[in-house]
């Protein structure tokens, strides 16, 4: 008796408290979305009708010319060969920059956790200082090392500072990873006669499928968005992406094409929203592991 | 010449000593265990061996060659971890093989070998699983098969039994013996359990905070222990340790247990101390185990020296093979154990036969065994 009256209950209160709460996440979402829908229909309408139109109706004839102009005609600076150039450029800058950071940051957390060697500690705290230094602090610095190793204004030199300031987080990610992978196993290989980059490769690494993935997103995202150092140490065609795109929106000559602009801003947002789209399950699942297993 | 030989070994984390001069060796051939409570250093001991971690003073020798310096890998050792340490992205056939793998065996020998090993383990249905599909004792198989299959100089065993079940652990440990009766390897084996050091030794060391108490073989050290340490340690339940005063009746030399609520108990000096040894009014500690105290009928009859006494019995635990039956002296519950069908009750005074050929005595200053 006593049972069922406490079970309606909780049963009422817990159908209203889910309409609050969905109902709250359908706002927020909404919210959130809203200037994703706009991008995506005003990069789909024609300039007149941009003109002529509510900013949140459908468009009338949906047309893809901004896109394609975007991608191969739009005028950025002097040249007019659209975005395409420059999406070139941060794939050139993301996919060694984030290769080489993420394997670098594996081989720190494994000597940092199980090959430790006296002041491990002081030189982890070090690099995990780099996580916290502001980038405008070191822009000069950057500048000037950059020009006496022959990086300046380069692809390669955007690479090596990505890396230099990624180490900093790739290395925290994995050594908090390892901190929990079995020492016995390490142990065990070592008497096994494996060698250093043997227990790496073929002990390690096999374990490690989560924590690249969270590193990758991680690292993919922040150099793929970044404007500070793509503005700083780049110029002209050699740089990436998100200045391409600035300079493209922030024009001051001619009309302004606002669905140019925008299936541009898309284009540039596509790679990471695909990498979060493919591997943001592992995302969340990479990051709970590291939690719980401790 | 000994094998295996540890010659004042030392290892410091910092400032904290945790093998402070250990010596000791093993013919070849034999099943040393190293047994202690825990923290006590013999896993330690067991890494130094191993060359899993760096000593700081001393020399370990396999075979007449020194390896202090030399790699895990270069001093042709095996071992079984605590964890079985698999691989868990390889089958079980690549764990056992990765060994041999990395030494560079070409592949048909690698599989020669672990079909080989796994038939002995008695596992060749399991080769091709992973290491999350096995249960506990198998995994230890594996554990096992890995050690095996490279037959080398030495096997070091880290606690290979305390992660499985009671009645898997006495299988295991059975196994373990007959693996080693028929290979004849040598073997070194870090266990806490006092009854897997007494089942599997030739030779038993036993640690305490990282300096050894007593090196012997089971049986020494389980019937003249070195001191009170090992006395308690090693046994179950342990050795009576009781409180005794050195007095002589009627020129008779003896000790002398004080009891709440009966007259003292007088006990002859075992047989094995000569006399002189022990000064009259001396402060001991005797220490005789519970299986040397018995009902008069159990008593062995071969003993030169027992003992009849009348006691008060306390409390009665039948443990189905034996009774073990409590009484009180020097302020201290004594356990004997009598036969399982022996009639006795809580309140009942009943004639206790202490076996003093089993006594041991030790000085309570030192905590040494005298004698």
């Amino acid at each position: 008796m006593s049972g069922r009256v406490e079970g309606s209950m909780a049963g009422g209160g817990s159908a209203v408290s889910r309409v609050v709460i969905y109902g709250l996440l359908l706002v927020f979402a909404a919210i959130f979305l809203t200037p994703l829908f706009v991008m995506l229909i005003t990069s789909l309408k024609s300039l007149d009708e941009i003109r002529d139109g509510n900013m949140l109706s459908l468009p009338q004839s949906p047309t893809i010319a901004p896109w394609l102009s975007a991608w191969g005609t739009a005028c950025i600076g002097l040249t007019c060969n659209g975005i395409k150039g420059y999406f070139g450029n941060s794939i050139m800058m993301v996919v060694p920059a984030v290769a080489i950071s993420t394997i670098l940051g594996s081989l720190n957390g494994f000597v940092l956790t199980k090959f430790r060697f006296p002041g491990h500690k002081l030189i982890f705290a070090l690099m995990l200082f780099a996580c916290f230094i502001p980038f405008q602090a070191v822009l000069i610095p950057v500048a000037r090392v950059l020009g006496m190793v022959g990086l300046g204004n380069s692809i390669g030199g955007l690479i090596l500072v990505h890396v230099v300031y990624g180490l900093g987080f790739t290395t925290l990610f994995f050594r908090n990873y390892y901190e929990a992978f079995p020492t016995e196993l390490i142990r065990a290989a070592m008497i096994d006669g494996a060698g250093f980059f043997q227990i790496f490769r073929r002990i390690l690494l096999p374990a490690s499928g989560p924590i690249i993935i969270v590193t990758v997103i991680f690292q993919f995202t922040n150099i793929w968005n970044d404007f500070l150092f793509g503005s700083s140490f780049a110029s002209g065609d050699g740089v990436p992406m998100t200045v391409a795109l600035n300079n493209l929106v922030n024009t001051s000559t001619g009309v302004k094409e606002y669905n140019v602009d925008m299936a541009a801003a898309m284009i540039a947002a596509l790679p990471t929203l695909l990498v979060y789209v493919v591997a943001g399950r592992y995302f969340v699942r990479g990051l709970m592991a590291g939690a719980v297993k401790g | 010449m000994a094998f295996l030989e540890i010659k004042g070994l030392v290892k410091r984390f910092g400032k904290l000593e945790v093998l402070k001069g250990i010596d000791l060796d093993l013919e070849r051939g034999g099943f040393l265990v190293l047994v202690g409570p825990s923290g006590c250093g013999k896993s330690t001991l067991l890494s130094a061996i191993a060359g899993l971690d760096t000593i700081s003073g001393g020399e370990i020798l396999i075979d007449g060659e020194v390896v202090n310096d030399l790699r895990p890998s270069k001093r042709d050792i095996a071992m079984v971890f605590q964890s079985y340490a698999l691989y868990p992205n390889m089958t079980v056939a690549q764990n056992i093989a990765f060994g041999m793998e990395m030494r560079g065996v070409p592949k048909p020998e690698r599989d020669v070998a672990v079909e080989r090993v796994a038939a002995t383990l008695q596992m060749s249905h399991l080769l091709s699983r992973r290491p999350s599909q096995l249960s506990g004792g198998q995994r230890q198989r594996v554990a096992m098969g890995r050690a095996l299959v490279r037959d080398p100089r030495v096997f070091l065993f880290d606690e290979p039994l305390s992660n499985l079940d009671a009645k898997l652990r006495v299988d295991m440990r059975t196994e373990i013996k007959k693996l080693h009766q028929s290979t004849g390897k040598t073997i070194v084996y870090v266990t806490h359990d006092q009854i897997e050091a007494m089942t599997l030794a030739t030779k038993i060391a036993v640690l305490k905070d990282g300096a050894l108490q007593q090196v012997g073989t089971p049986a020494e050290v389980y019937n003249r222990p070195a001191n009170l340490f090992v006395a308690d340690f090693m046994g179950s339940p342990s050795m009576n340790l009781l409180t005794a005063k050195a007095v002589s009746r009627n020129g008779v030399a003896g000790l002398e247990l004080p009891r709440a609520h009966d007259a003292a108990i007088f006990l002859r000096l075992p047989p094995n101390i000569r006399a002189g040894a022990v000064q009259d009014g001396a402060e001991l500690i005797v220490g005789i185990r519970p299986e040397a105290i018995t009902d008069p009928d159990g008593a062995d009859r071969n003993s030169p020296l027992v003992e009849i006494v009348e006691a008060l019995v306390d409390v009665v635990e039948p443990a189905g093979s034996d009774t073990y039956v409590v009484t009180e002296a020097s302020g201290k519950e004594v356990i004997a154990r009598m036969r399982s069908d022996a009639d006795v009750r809580p309140g009942q005074r009943i004639p206790f036969a202490f076996d003093l050929n089993k006594a041991v005595l030790f000085d309570p200053r030192t905590t040494q065994r005298i004698g």
